[in-house]
């Protein structure tokens, strides 16, 4: 009988329980996601505790409050705080979203925070997105036009504009693409809802002229119809936008054109 | 591959491990991938020359990102406008501490600077005839003073968002060869002082990468994290900034931290002046709405010192609001919700989950907010770094360039405007790469680097890494942050400055005896942010020491024991080098450039600042 077994790293083992605050009037506890590739150890989650009176409100607050007191070596992604960068996604109490816009009130019991599902992981919670990344690049995100380029202004109408709205707001979190299990399973052939989302962010651009290539670059099975409209992506994003809405205007896209 | 501790001139081996090094070689190299960086990398790129960027955080994730208002240009969508009125206004806000020769150059350079992001399909907000949109900002007018502007181009409140994202979508369209988290340790300088490069760690493994250049162009960002409170990103650390004190090169102008008049109370983080600009008011826990008493023309559009002044005199007499009286109330909820959806989404969202504010209905609990440092590495209109040697303060270092916040070229004086730093972004960007195209010959030969080129920083990253003192990162970072929130803020005298340079100097003194944690090679983030801290601490120092020599008031440094501008005296740049052994600040100056660049336009006089 064939007998699989997994690698021998992935089995994620408990870790360190870290002392408790002292004096502390209000704790929360935190069981977090740890691998070192230095150490030649199996994955762990750590437990912390952090005093929810000398930190502030959301989760990524605590992450910092925990490497400035408690555990220096605890590592994770971070800049804007204020949910426009993207830095901080990683996998909270069991959704993907971003750190510094999650309260941890919103969460009830211990919080366990994960690396970003499905990703290659450089260390703790920073996950590898070259190939997010490398997606992104290959549905070409720039304008592309034709037409002589004006003095001014492209002129855009008012509702043209209006059609970008919930398109261009991404942050490249990779919450959506990594929430979604086809692109567990086919990450190296399916772009992604993220990649997607952007590229209907251009076909929608009144200023765009090349929609017609960037819809034959999609009419792929795997680039594109991998998306089975199971909607984590739209449940994820933390910015509230639509990529499931997007895949679909790009298939409708590219069924209108063929009657 | 050369290893160091071999003998093939690269570092020897430091503390008994070797780094290796890998060697790379361009024409430019760019450090950072925010706005300005990404500008000029475009613009390198076009000219043919070949371009790498270093980037600690991946492109769109800089902090240009969160820029919200917009980007100010006169291209009079709304109504009648020039370019004089927006340099009247620059020169006005900077309290005329700007260069107004590189003050014209942005502002007449401003409209197609704009035009050519929108080309590159920036989303920019529109008008019904299909224009782009632009809003009121503060200290924008028209006639010389006597009118309001509608300058400010906008992608609703997330023009810094748009505009980066549209960059990084250029470069990527240019191939531009991008180092991302990569962390630059040093600068090389060789004898003679021309810059001939960096060297980075690559944080993904550890590696030690030395980059030659014909040209280094830095564009790290400002340092408002030697704040406790600001409203910029962890990442704000000013790492280009530092490299060039420890250069032997001064710094310009430390002294002026502008602390924007609305992050919201206890979170810090920015709602734009767009707010105000779109009908947004302040009031007082009486329900006043003070700015008219201190601004009777601009009310709350007046410039950002101004309201950050008469916040906290508001706070200071018990006008306070909240039950410490401690911060002023921001009121949107007048505002159609039509309009609040589509002008301005992100601070809806960002008062919901960082103030718990319904917009709509209640004010956002708002305080002023350390926000831009004007002060920076000093730049002529091309980007190229300038220094003072044998009584010429305007020597350009060879080989070094800087652009955005870690320049002071100096548009913005001793104040910038909203709206003003995005423009500063892409027009200096655009023009750093036409000096790079001007005087660079694409693959030209690289002369040899300095033998010990590796050592500085090597033996830097090496100390910091393996320090095993008595303090964590963290707690010195917050003992200096604490330090300048307290005694280097808003208004400031002699004595509380003072004071601060003493404890600035403990903390400075500190160094010694730091702990890191982490010892490991890959994304250490406990080593980068001790080589961050490392940056802040040194341009702290700086930034005290400069504000103690000040004595008058000057946009945002005011202080109460010498509470007017003094242009006999003072009307001239400070340059302040470091001593990093001692921690000792030297300061000489620079005269302000008071003439034009063309004679388009006649040398703006001094007068009294009133909105």
């Amino acid at each position: 009988m064939v007998q699989f077994t997994l690698p021998k790293n992935s089995k994620i083992t408990e870790g360190k329980t870290w002392p408790r605050p002292v004096g502390a009037r209000s704790q929360r506890e935190y069981r977090i996601y740890r691998w070192n590739p230095e150490d030649g150890r199996n994955p762990r989650v750590d437990t912390y505790y952090v005093d929810t009176g000398d930190c502030g409100p959301m989760v990524l607050d605590a992450l910092i409050w925990i490497k400035n007191n408690v555990d220096a070596t605890l590592t994770f992604r971070r800049s804007c705080r204020e949910g426009i960068c993207g830095s901080c996604s990683m996998n909270i109490d069991g959704t993907n979203t971003l750190a510094c816009t999650k309260a941890m009130s919103d969460i009830g019991g211990p919080i366990r925070i994960y690396p970003l599902p499905h990703l290659p992981v450089v260390k703790d919670l920073v996950p590898d997105l070259t190939n997010f990344y490398a997606q992104h690049a290959s549905i070409q995100p720039w304008l592309q036009t034709v037409s002589p380029t004006p003095q001014k202004e492209w002129k855009q109408s008012h509702e043209d504009r209006q059609k970008l709205d919930g398109l261009y707001e991404c942050i490249l979190c990779a919450c959506c693409s990594t929430a979604c299990p086809s692109y567990w399973w086919n990450s190296e052939r399916f772009l992604g809802p993220a990649a997607l989302l952007q590229a209907h962010r251009f076909i929608m651009d009144s200023r765009d002229e090349a929609t017609g290539q960037r819809l034959d670059n999609l009419e792929d099975p795997f680039r594109l119809y991998r998306c089975h409209t199971i909607m984590n992506c739209t449940k994820a994003c933390p910015k509230h936008l639509n990529p499931a809405k997007a895949i679909a205007e790009i298939k409708r896209m590219l069924v209108e054109r063929q009657v | 591959m050369a290893e160091n501790g071999k003998n093939d001139g690269s570092a020897p081996a430091i503390n008994g491990r070797a780094y290796p090094i890998e060697d790379h070689a361009y024409d430019v190299v760019v450090i950072g991938a925010g706005g300005a960086g990404l500008r000029a990398v475009v613009g390198c790129s076009e000219a043919g020359l070949r371009t790498a960027c270093i980037t600690k955080v991946f492109p769109t994730r800089s902090h240009t990102v969160a820029a919200q208002g917009g980007i100010a240009a006169a291209l009079g969508n709304m109504g009648e406008d020039d370019w004089r009125w927006h340099m009247y206004d620059t020169v006005k806000g900077s309290d005329w501490l700007g260069d107004q020769d590189a003050i014209e150059y942005m502002c007449r350079n401003a409209p197609d600077a704009v035009y050519e992001l929108e080309h590159w399909g920036l989303p920019f907000s529109r008008r019904e005839d299909g224009k782009i949109y632009q809003r009121p900002f503060g200290g924008m007018t028209t006639h010389y003073g006597k009118g309001t502007a509608q300058r400010t181009c906008a992608a609703a409140d997330r023009t810094g968002h748009a505009m980066l994202h549209t960059m990084y979508g250029q470069a990527l369209r240019h191939s531009t060869e991008f180092f991302i988290e990569y962390f630059a340790i040093d600068l090389i300088v060789d004898d003679e002082g021309r810059c001939r490069g960096v060297v980075a760690l690559n944080l993904e493994d550890g590696s030690i990468h030395r980059f030659s250049a014909q040209m280094t162009v830095i564009a790290t960002g400002g340092y408002g994290r030697t704040y406790a409170s600001c409203t910029g990103a962890h990442t704000q650390t000013g790492d280009g900034n530092a490299m060039v004190l420890r250069a032997g090169l001064p710094l310009q102008d430390m002294e002026f931290v502008q602390f924007h008049p609305t992050g919201v109370y206890g979170a810090g983080v920015l709602i734009t002046e767009g707010a105000r600009g779109e009908g947004a008011y302040l009031v007082n826990s009486e329900g006043e709405r003070f700015m008219e008493r201190y601004a009777p023309s601009a009310k709350d559009l007046a410039s950002r010192d101004v309201v950050s002044r008469a916040m906290t005199i508001e706070i200071r007499e018990g006008r306070g609001v909240g039950p410490k009286k401690d911060h002023i109330f921001l009121h949107l909820d007048h505002l159609d919700p039509q309009i609040l959806a589509e002008r301005l989404p992100g601070i809806t969202e960002s008062a919901r989950i960082f103030a718990g504010v319904d917009l709509t209905r209640d004010p956002v609990p708002i305080l002023p907010t350390v926000h831009y440092n004007m002060g920076g590495i000093a730049t002529n209109y091309h980007g190229e770094a300038l220094t003072k040697k044998n009584g010429n303060s305007d020597t350009v270092v060879p080989g070094m360039m800087a652009l955005g916040e870690a320049a002071c070229v100096s548009v913005h004086g001793a104040n910038r405007l909203g709206s003003n730093s995005l423009i500063d972004l892409v027009v200096f960007g655009r023009a750093a790469a036409h000096r790079c195209a001007e005087i660079l010959a694409p693959n030209d030969k690289h002369p040899e680097l300095p033998k010990d080129s590796a050592d500085r920083p090597l033996s830097r990253l090496d100390k910091f890494r393996h320090a095993s003192g008595g303090t964590p990162t963290a707690q010195l970072r917050n003992k200096m942050q604490h330090v300048m929130q307290n005694n280097c803020a808003v208004f400031r005298t002699g004595e509380v400055l003072e004071e601060g340079s003493q404890l600035i100097h403990q903390v400075f003194n500190g160094i010694d005896d730091l702990r890191v944690s982490d010892r490991s090679l890959i994304w250490n983030s406990d080593l980068v942010e001790t080589l961050e801290f490392a940056n802040l601490i040194e341009q702290a120092v700086v930034t005290m020491d400069s504000a103690v020599n000040r004595t008058e008031s000057r946009g945002a440094h005011a202080r109460e024991d010498f509470p007017d501008r003094d242009d006999q005296n003072w009307m001239k740049h400070t340059l302040s080098w470091l001593d990093l052994a001692t921690g000792k600040v030297t300061i000489d100056y620079r005269p302000v450039h008071t003439y034009t660049l063309t004679n388009d336009v006649a040398y703006i006089e001094p007068k009294k600042r009133v909105y």
